[in-house]
């Protein structure tokens, strides 16, 4: 394993409404290994965005960190000033957003933009941030970047604004990169090539990527590992072997089930109900009204992580010795068989 | 079947001890997710304006002023029952008397004393030889009418005038905008230049033209506000009717095979509800100041009735001398268009939903 | 999903369907460009295509929601230009119906649940007191997996899959035989999109519905659909049964696009070589048609 980049202990986050507390993190705790793709895969309401919000320092005024800490070279950056999350923001973590329409200033044009980043984050001379600017236009796909470095946001494709909105990221030279659902505004011919442009950047610049989405498919194709999270918490983490061909958690179960691939023969798995009120989470899982295999102890306390294989945990009373055997779903037994192949062949330890 | 173990660590170890209490039956399965409770909603239903009415009252500013304006509303309502005196009735003797309240007499402003052309002060009452137990609570003017009435009921005329004008500003401004606003196109390009072309002529010219056409009174004078601010209003619900009518839920109704005016009155007018009702608490406040203009520069309501806009027209003239005139008539019009304004602005942040806490 | 597609007259027929935009000017646009297909009674007809394609634009234009700038659509063998009465514009209102994409936006925020899903029965006059009404919004309402006193309720109040279901409801309510699912599911949670998809389903067997299913996540379509039209840039570029257009695709586009869909698996996702497309010359050819290279598999070319 490489060394940390950063690490996310017990963060517990809410929001103040009208209606009452929103419980939006709660006791979230994961590691980011350098050179790695960490995917945080959920839905609306699990709390990914609000994760990484926390991370950058962009959590709005309402909202409360009520515990936690979260450790970025050996300072905890919950406890940063304003203005030393400024100072990092851009120049050591970058953040990139979902919707590319609004991610740039509409009345600058895209040279200023990058530029404004090289000059306020890497003290670059205006003459050596053009140049710079333009290497990364390149860098990112943008044809012609000399004669395109002066136009404005609107005459580029929505692909070509989210390839601007990278560069931007790229040039304060940070060492995380986080991508919150990036590809999700865009068609999929577009989406599979702000993926590859994010696979040569990491492999380049040895970036370490946080990348957020709800699309298991765009999960396989870039993620070394993946944090699965709902209604505030993570349940299960581990690679994407682990998840992918060994998951352990009901919900993750439902959500690979859900999505239909080609060779799929009969019904869709639908995971019923909705996801729970944050503003009062229930006892115990909140994953337990909607789990097939919810145990009467899931309605009582929280499960906690039990390690699985080397680093792979997963929150779920299911993996306690006392816990009854199930039928785990047909789909997910075949994607056991192909885990134990792998194992047999040596492609995992 | 399956159990998957877990891996021999030591942080399962560790786990597996904190966890050795628990009873062996937690350990069964429990299948509650079958009952429909999943669907259902536990907090109770909020139409538009109990939702918006919630948000308004933390609005201290804008309470106030509600219950300001419903105190004016029934003090001119029920004019009658409030005023002392008879607004109309001359007594030309007890003329210019100053302000004199029983119970307040301490106070300089309602003592009933004045400065008189010697310079002294005097005791106005008693001068005029007015009886003991009458008072004018806030004096009298040239013709001896009592102020106070004159100003119950003069505020009555003023409201009058502002509802009645806001009404066919409404209709006005509505329909023209919802069609302008809806059949869009050439049609709408074409009524639009029309509103453009009447709104570039000023709003005197106009006032004065109708004075040609009709004769001067109440109901003239509430034509002319309606004429010259209903192009706000038609524009307001124009721009909202764009919006409105590529909403899904308008497609929806026109899928289902609705006519295009049950979905103007199901779909688009109650959506643009919130944003009437600030236009008209706005233009309240508009057409009341608009009246008391003309009637201060002449061409207003004509006497013997008196608008809050006469009443500080005739107060103006002899302002140096009988300051109460023309002071308590102005307040009492500032205080009517403050109010109108803070509960149209709180209206405003009431009704929008992207004000979330 | 396997129905028979019998060969008898199509439900529906598009015919050299266009939908130009600032026509002659510069600023042309061709949202739909000559598309012609058929939809047969029971089937589901899934029509894939990125932005700009022009699947939106045909799923309005069927329900008349734009009138095509050229082009014909016949429905149960009506032609749109003999329907220009009230009444019978409104019979056309009653058989064919539309799910939207937004539950958002698409359902009257002032409005009642039971009004939203009964205004149909409203305007066709389907029920003839209001003891009746609530009956058949109740019935709807559990047709669709909701509870009864959600009826008075307001939008605000339900989640995204709630109110696609009330969608649902209100497009069954005048009992229509066509349905247009205009991205019923795009902006829905992952979780819950399988949960709208299998109601469709169900629906159909159990009421005989057709519907033309029209989205961009072409798994789902190929799921759910039992034969699919590919869009791109206002043509329809391929027409095949689902597993046909995914097993064996002729048209450069649908090559390239199938190419570029991640699954939910790291394996397979190492070894996907991705196609590009660019349009070429030979695509832009003004005599190219829509050939039967096979059976019922229809090639632009």
């Amino acid at each position: 394993m490489n060394e940390l980049a950063l690490s996310v202990k017990d963060l517990t986050v809410s929001f103040q409404t009208f209606a009452g507390k929103l419980h939006a993190l709660r006791q979230v705790s994961f590691d980011l290994y350098q050179g790695e793709t960490l995917a945080i895969v959920g839905e609306s309401g699990s709390g990914k965005s609000v994760t990484v919000r926390s991370i950058m320092g962009l959590l709005s005024k309402n909202t409360l960190v009520e515990k936690g800490e979260i450790r970025f070279k050996n300072q905890n950056l919950l406890d940063y000033t304003d203005k030393q999350k400024e100072k990092i923001r851009g120049s050591q973590i970058a953040m990139i957003f979902q919707d590319p329409m609004t991610s740039l200033n509409p009345t600058l044009n895209i040279g200023s933009q990058i530029i404004e980043v090289l000059e306020k984050k890497r003290a670059m001379k205006r003459q050596e941030a053009v140049e710079e600017a333009i290497n990364l236009l390149d860098l990112c796909g943008i044809p012609n970047p000399e004669e395109r470095i002066t136009q404005y946001p609107h005459q580029f494709s929505g692909g070509q604004r989210q390839r601007i909105v990278i560069a931007i990221a790229l040039a304060g030279d940070p060492e995380i990169l986080i991508a919150d659902e990036p590809t999700t505004a865009l068609d999929v011919m577009i989406q599979a090539q702000i993926i590859e442009l994010l696979k040569k950047i990491q492999e380049e610049k040895q970036m370490t990527i946080i990348f957020i989405t709800h699309d298991l498919g765009v999960v396989a194709n870039v993620a070394d590992r993946v944090a699965v999270m709902y209604a505030g918490k993570i349940v299960e983490i581990g690679s994407v072997d682990d998840i992918y061909y060994h998951p352990q958690h009901p919900y993750t179960w439902g959500l690979l089930t859900s999505m239909p691939t080609p060779d799929l023969e009969g019904k869709l798995y639908a995971i019923p109900g909705t996801p729970p009120d944050l503003l009062n989470p229930p006892e115990g899982d909140a994953f337990a009204f909607r789990n097939e295999y919810a145990l009467a102890i899931d309605f009582v306390q929280e499960p906690p992580f039990f390690e699985v294989r080397p680093n792979h945990y997963a929150a779920t009373w299911l993996l306690h010795p006392k816990a009854p055997s199930i039928e785990v779903p047909e789909k997910i037994k075949e994607r056991y068989n192909h885990f134990e192949e792998k194992i047999k062949r040596g492609d995992i330890q | 079947m399956s159990h998957t173990e877990i891996a021999k660590t030591s942080y399962n170890e560790q786990i597996l001890n904190q966890t050795s209490q628990l009873d062996d039956n937690l350990f069964t399965l429990d299948n509650r997710m079958k009952s429909a409770k999943n669907e259902e909603i536990i907090a109770p239903t909020l139409n538009f304006f109990q939702d918006s009415w919630r948000r308004l009252k933390k609005n201290k500013g804008a309470m106030i002023s509600f219950f300001v304006i419903i105190l004016i509303l029934i003090i001119s309502i029920f004019a009658p029952f409030f005023a002392p005196h008879d607004p109309n009735a001359q007594n030309p003797a007890w003329s210019n008397l100053p302000p004199k309240i029983p119970g307040l007499e301490h106070l300089s402003w309602f003592n009933g004393m004045s400065v008189n052309r010697g310079g002294a002060l005097i005791d106005s009452y008693e001068q005029a030889s007015v009886p003991e137990g009458v008072y004018y609570y806030l004096g009298t003017d040239s013709l001896g009418r009592d102020l106070l009435s004159r100003i119950i009921y003069g505020t009555r005329i003023s409201l009058i005038v502002a509802f009645a004008a806001a009404l066919i500003n409404l209709v006005f401004g509505i329909t023209y905008g919802i069609i302008s606003g809806w059949v869009g196109g050439r049609v709408d390009s074409f009524m639009q230049r029309v509103l453009e072309i009447l709104s570039g002529i000023p709003n005197l010219v106009i006032v004065v033209l109708m004075l040609l056409v009709m004769r001067p009174g109440l109901v003239s004078i509430i034509i002319t506000i309606a004429l010259t601010s209903w192009i706000t209003m038609s524009r307001v619900v124009r721009a909202q009717t764009i919006r409105l009518k590529q909403q899904e839920y308008v497609l929806a109704a026109e899928v289902l095979g609705q006519p295009v005016y049950k979905i103007m009155l199901k779909h688009i007018l109650p959506n643009m509800m919130g944003l009437i009702i600030v236009q008209v608490m706005f233009a309240l406040p508009s057409a009341i100041f608009f009246e008391s203009f003309l009637s201060f520069i002449g061409i207003g309501i004509p006497a013997p009735n008196a608008s809050l806009g006469t009443l500080i027209s005739d107060g103006y003239k002899t302002f140096r001398f009988l300051p109460h005139l023309m002071w308590y008539p102005a307040a009492v019009i500032s205080i009517i268009m403050l109010s109108f304004n803070l509960l149209a602005d709180g209206l405003r942040d009431a009704f929008d939903p992207k004000m979330k806490e | 999903m396997t129905v028979n597609v019998l060969k008898e007259q199509p439900l529906v027929q598009i015919k050299q369907l266009k939908q130009y935009y600032n026509e002659g000017t510069r600023k042309e646009v061709k949202a739909l460009d000559d598309v012609t297909f058929d939809i047969y009674a029971g089937e589901t007809f899934g029509l894939v295509g990125e932005s700009g394609s022009g699947k939106s634009t045909i799923g309005r234009a069927i329900v008349n929601l734009y009138t095509p700038t050229d082009g014909d659509i016949i429905f149960d063998g009506k032609s749109w230009s003999q329907r220009q009465s009230r009444k019978s514009k409104l019979s056309f209102n009653k058989e064919v119906q539309m799910i939207f994409q937004d539950p958002y936006a698409s359902l009257n925020p002032r409005m009642k649940v039971n009004d939203i899903i009964a205004e149909g029965l409203d305007v066709h006059q389907l029920v003839r007191n209001p003891k009746e009404r609530t009956e058949r919004v109740y019935e709807l309402l559990e047709a669709v997996g909701l509870n009864r006193d959600h009826a008075t309720r307001y939008p605000y109040e339900f989640s995204g899959g709630q109110r696609q279901r009330i969608g649902v409801a209100r497009a069954l309510a005048v009992e229509p035989k066509f349905i247009v699912c205009d991205e019923p599911i795009s902006a829905l949670d992952v979780s819950i999109q399988s949960q709208i998809i299998n109601l469709l389903e169900e629906l159909q067997a159990e009421r005989g519905l057709t519907y033309l299913f029209i989205a961009h996540d072409l798994s789902m379509v190929k799921h759910f659909s039992d034969r699919i039209g590919m869009m791109y840039q206002g043509k329809i570029v391929e027409i095949a049964d689902s597993d046909t257009l995914y097993s064996e695709p002729q048209h450069p586009y649908t090559k390239s696009l199938l190419s570029s869909i991640p699954l939910p698996d790291p394996d397979y996702e190492k070894e996907r070589q991705r196609i590009t497309f660019k349009p070429d010359g030979n695509f832009f050819n003004p005599s190219n048609q829509l050939v039967e290279v096979e059976p019922n598999h229809w090639v632009y070319q």
